[in-house]
């Protein structure tokens, strides 16, 4: 009975709320592809889906589009082109060439990102780069790649990125502690700093669209909507572009520590 | 009432009784490690997938094409350099035609000169014989002209004093009217 009437008053409290019912953070809830039940680390949800399709996605334009090795190229060879001289050339302006033996990490990287944050703009699709768990993922990889290749590469000297023999020797120790302190700090900003932005502009454009159930206020978000889309379109490139030219950046510090 | 016992399976640590999240689903620690098991494959698919396939091909294609821009730009370059050439020699066969012209032009122009030069002193030297054979004659008209007068001269005035009536002697008229031709 308490238990019945509980229930009712939850379902009294969601009637009130009428037709504005707003769960912008739904669009982000990981569900089962097959049947219900718990998600387990195996279990093929939505997560599953869209990187499958991402994959899809990147082996259409990357392989089946350049498939015709044509000297004068066609519009997805031209796309996948472009997509392999922007990372090409972003790497060796920021690391040089000896960062380019590591391009097909980082241009694994980007086009995961690139593709995710444009699939997710799909209307009903899932993001996959909206999740801390991936992001975190992606930039500790990188953390861990970047720190591992730099002891390896560098040795003792891969601690000089920390004495900033710059400076006056008695600032050296404090900045040394802030520098250690901006270095252990990398990973969370890099892979906040995605989600965050990815999750955000999908949790707004779920907010106004809460919104257009109200007559009066709905064309002022369906124009809201469009808006946040085309400024979402830009955060998609740039989000991808921005983690992928940081993983340049700290990869540089690794090859080349000094200051 | 009916989809209450669905609601009820889908709702966990996640998810709420009406299958809504609850918080934020990016912080539900029961949805991580599925997150992180699929994108470890989805990486290292895209990364093989990439690093076997994709970027090596690309990478042949620019290639190709950079090598195939080379070889139709130094092409090109030696079309152009023929093309000066062609252009050069032509230029020289107009430079050579026009003096040549020029020579003939200034040959025909030296002779058609000398020619000229040839009759005009040929048709003076006959203009200059011409005018003295018509001086002399003239002379010789005017002369016999001046000869006639004196002699028509004489006879009238002869003829005058002999019609006045009296006889002079000839001489004496001769002389007189002699006397005023000088005058």
């Amino acid at each position: 009975m308490a238990t019945e009437a509980a229930h009712g008053a939850d379902m009294a409290e969601h009637a009130v709320e009428g037709g504005l019912s707003f769960h912008p953070m739904d669009q982000f809830m990981i569900k089962p592809l097959f049947g219900a039940g718990d998600v387990g680390m195996f279990t093929i949800t939505n997560v599953t889906l869209w990187m499958f399709i991402c994959i899809l996605a990147i082996i259409g334009v990357m392989v089946l589009g350049t498939s015709r090795r044509a000297i004068i190229p066609s519009r997805s060879q031209s796309v996948a082109e472009l997509a392999y001289g922007f990372i090409y050339k972003m790497i060796e302006d920021v690391t040089g060439k000896d960062g380019l033996k590591y391009f097909p990490y980082i241009m694994t990287l980007f086009m995961f990102i690139v593709f995710s944050n444009f699939l997710g703009l799909i209307p009903m699709s899932f993001t996959t780069t909206s999740h801390i768990a991936v992001t975190w993922v992606l930039a500790l990889a990188v953390f861990l790649g970047v720190t591992i290749l730099g002891f390896v590469k560098n040795g003792v000297h891969f601690l000089g990125l920390f004495w900033v023999t710059s400076a006056p020797l008695a600032l050296r120790p404090i900045l040394a502690v802030i520098e250690i302190i901006s270095y252990f700090v990398r990973p969370v900003s890099h892979s906040i700093r995605l989600a965050g932005n990815v999750m955000a502009g999908h949790a707004v454009m779920k907010v106004f669209a809460g919104f257009a159930a109200l007559a009066v206020v709905s064309p002022v978000s369906i124009v809201a909507i469009t808006a946040i889309y085309g400024l979402e379109v830009l955060v998609a490139f740039i989000q991808a572009y921005v983690f992928t030219i940081l993983t340049c950046v700290y990869l540089k510090d690794a090859l080349h520590p000094a200051h | 009432m009916a989809v209450e016992p669905i609601q009820e399976e889908m709702a966990g640590v996640c998810v709420d009784a009406h299958g809504s999240a609850i918080g934020m689903p990016q912080l539900c620690g029961e949805w991580i490690p599925n997150q992180i098991f699929w994108l470890i494959i989805t990486l290292v698919v895209i990364f093989f997938v990439l690093s076997r396939i994709a970027l090596p091909r690309i990478a042949s294609v620019l290639a190709e094409r950079q090598g195939t821009i080379t070889n139709d730009i130094s092409a090109a370059e030696e079309l152009k350099r023929q093309a000066k050439d062609a252009e050069a020699a032509y230029e020289k066969a107009l430079a050579d035609a026009r003096t040549e012209a020029q020579a003939i032009a200034q040959k025909t122009r030296d002779e058609i000169k000398a020619k000229l030069d040839a009759a005009t002193a040929e048709a003076d030297a006959k203009i200059a014989e011409k005018s003295a054979e018509s001086e002399k004659v003239l002379a010789e008209i005017r002369a016999s002209a001046v000869e006639s007068v004196e002699a028509v001269a004489k006879d009238t005035a002869e003829a005058i004093v002999a019609a006045l009536g009296t006889s002079a002697d000839k001489a004496a008229i001769d002389a007189a009217v002699a006397n005023r031709m000088k005058g």
